[in-house]
């Protein structure tokens, strides 16, 4: 259970030190690294690491924009990353001290390049989807067999809440994940930034929102695992951290995740360097050492989000690779969708809309 | 010459640690957004001399207060907060008063051990603190299962995320502020006026009413203000505690900082923040003041 004031307490500590030539800062996201690479990279490089983690891009864009965060390599997702970068928020990266870049996947950067051209900022991490996360048992006794897990109906559909309010439901606190899967399920565009098709997600959520035990980023990874919920919208990723944790648990709860066939969000989370990171270089020793086929399948093999990387597919585990819940075959690949930054003006459409759904005023 | 520097220090610590950041919150809440380091327009660049001072103060404006008004999200926030200070303010009251009489009715020897107790908390992190209260509060936390253990209840109490956990959170948080200045009013408290009071032919209960109440009056206004002050602006403990549906301008402003990143629009909400609460405090402030010279005359 982490929030993003646990990592804003982390990171006025870290604030309060100095920076040093031999140590690198970087910031990801929670539950994102096998944790031995740590140290490996500190064994390899000699460089101090020092690891802080947050689970909002919203709490990363407020320290890039305030400047001054003390990070070296930060990873925010494409949509944020896009806007951070015409903001002036990061430097570009130096290709010579990225050796290893040639390991990156011609797909993924097909798809990044619409958040950074050709990336000249940004290197990907991992890529994910935003679909739902379900306690097989519990969903199967509260909506029969023929429960429909592999449609946005699961959880749009009041008929279907109303039985699965009983045994709850988290929603992710992403309104730039949740509208868009909203628009989609009722056919509109998923990346319009019209504030009156926007405004057509509203109602989805009224009719649901009573159902709604909780809206929260992080904290239905265990709330899955010990059964304290039984449908999640989450990140790929994070429900198959849910899985991991129930099975070892044996605690009989089995934690599936789909991606429904109406489409879903596809999102790429970007290794970057701030513009005034105080070890640039010690900065891209890392990128580099992330971007190594070994590192990148390790880190794979551990989180079970999708790598960017093509190299690193030869070491990744067999199971992942065919699971197509984390890299997806070519039909699902066609119906995930990808959103653009919303402008200031729509950005505050989109909060205020949020805040409505969430707290009713 | 030394009063002078005693008198300095008080209003030096003001200065740099009130007057100055609220100066650079209301300049900030008088700007507009930008996509930029930072998030707003214009930025003070003093190298330009006066004529980018006088552009400076040109491109300042009131239109982030307008807009507040413009939406009913804020006051009903505003207010909503208010009421959650209020009520945890009198809660606590409640429940810290007969906490801070009885460790002033104790003997002397234990009287530094009750005060060790009500430190002691302190010793533990907030954030964590209020995280076992997730624990605690959850419906197969350990709450809960006492209650279905002893056969009270057969469904668990939904109580985590909703506002009554707020409630809990506050009081169980400050309380310790509530407790404090009571009992060290309570303390003081000179036992003779009590038995002067049942000589005259009070009741215990209406000599404390009459006596002891009105004496450990400042310390009950002291410990109000300890806890309403801090609970109108919470944001940690609704986030934790609270649920979708509870409305605190702490979160509000969250909101606006970070997901709308509207600086501005932030900034304009914390200065209202701040009036809402030094204007009335300073009222009363005054008032008390008169009353005492009132006494005085």
């Amino acid at each position: 259970m982490k929030t993003h004031l646990l990592t804003a307490v982390a990171s006025l500590a870290l604030l309060a030190g100095m920076a040093s030539a031999d140590e690198v800062r970087v910031y990801n996201w929670s539950d994102y690294i096998d944790e031995d690479l740590l140290a490996k990279f500190e064994d390899e490089t000699g460089l101090k690491l020092i690891y802080d983690v947050f689970d909002s891009n919203e709490v990363l864009e407020t320290k890039m924009l305030a400047g001054g965060s003390g990070y070296d390599v930060v990873v925010p997702s494409g949509t944020f990353l896009q806007r951070q970068i015409s903001a002036g928020a990061f430097q570009k990266l130096d290709p010579a001290q990225l050796p290893n870049a040639g390991n990156l996947w011609d797909v993924i950067q097909q798809r990044t390049d619409q958040y950074d051209p050709g990336g000249a900022y940004s290197i990907n991490y991992m890529w994910g989807t935003t679909g739902i996360g379900y306690n097989v048992g519990k969903v199967t006794a509260a909506l029969g067999e023929d429960a429909p897990l592999d449609s946005w109906e699961l959880v749009f559909d009041p008929a279907n809440m109303e039985k699965l309010a009983e045994c709850g439901v988290y929603f992710l606190d992403a309104p730039a994940e949740m509208i868009p899967a909203a628009l989609n399920y009722i056919g509109e565009d998923p990346d319009s930034q019209d504030p009156e098709v926007i405004a057509k997600a509203e109602a989805v959520f009224t009719a649901i929102r009573p159902y709604i035990r909780k809206f929260h980023s992080s904290e239905y990874i265990t709330a899955l695992a010990n059964g304290d919920i039984c449908v999640a919208v989450g990140w790929s990723g994070d429900v198959f951290q849910a899985q991991f944790s129930a099975s070892e648990a044996e605690n009989g709860h089995e934690i599936d995740y789909s991606i429904p066939k109406q489409g879903a969000q596809m999102w790429f989370d970007q290794m970057a360097i701030p513009a005034d990171a105080p070890n640039p270089e010690g900065a891209h020793k890392f990128i580099n050492f992330i971007l190594d086929a070994q590192n990148s399948a390790a880190a794979t093999n551990y989180v079970w989000y999708a790598s960017g990387n093509k190299a690193a597919q030869e070491f990744i585990d067999q199971e992942i690779l065919d699971y197509p819940a984390v890299y997806p075959d070519e039909e699902t690949l066609q119906n995930l969708f990808t959103t653009r930054p919303y402008p200031a003006k729509v950005q505050r459409v989109v909060t205020r809309l949020w805040t409505k759904i969430k707290s009713g005023t | 010459m030394r009063r002078f520097t005693l008198i300095a220090v008080p209003y030096l610590w003001l200065l740099v640690l009130f007057l100055v950041p609220f100066a650079i919150v209301f300049k900030i809440s008088l700007s507009d957004t930008a996509l930029a380091i930072p998030p707003y327009a214009p930025t003070l660049d003093l190298s330009s001399g006066w004529a980018g001072l006088r552009s400076f103060f040109a491109e300042l404006d009131l239109e982030n207060f307008w807009f507040l008004t413009t939406d009913d999200l804020y006051w009903k926030a505003y207010l909503s907060s208010l009421q959650i200070a209020a009520l945890s303010t009198v809660f606590t009251l409640l429940v810290g008063y007969p906490i801070a009489y009885a460790m002033a009715q104790a003997e002397d020897a234990w009287r530094p051990t009750l005060m060790m107790l009500v430190i002691l908390p302190f010793w533990t992190s907030f954030l964590i603190r209020v995280y076992s209260w997730i624990g605690i509060l959850s419906n197969e936390g350990f709450l809960n299962q006492f209650l279905i253990w002893s056969g009270l209840i057969s469904e668990p109490l939904i109580i985590l995320n909703t506002n009554t956990a707020v409630y809990i959170g506050i009081v169980y948080t400050y309380l310790p502020f509530m407790i404090l200045p009571i009992y060290a009013a309570l303390e003081k408290l000179d036992s003779s006026l009590l038995e002067a009071a049942e000589d005259l032919g009070c009741s215990r209960l209406t000599a404390f009413w009459l006596v002891t109440i009105p004496l450990s009056k400042q310390g009950i206004i002291a410990g109000c203000f300890l806890v309403f002050i801090p609970a109108l602006g919470e944001f940690v403990i609704p986030s934790l505690l609270g649920g979708s549906q509870t409305l605190m301008i702490g979160k509000v402003l969250f909101e606006e900082f970070f997901s709308n990143r509207d600086w501005p629009v932030a900034s304009a909400v914390a200065v209202i923040l701040l009036l809402i609460l030094i204007i009335p405090i300073v009222l009363f402030q005054r008032n008390e003041q008169k009353q005492r010279e009132a006494e005085g005359q």
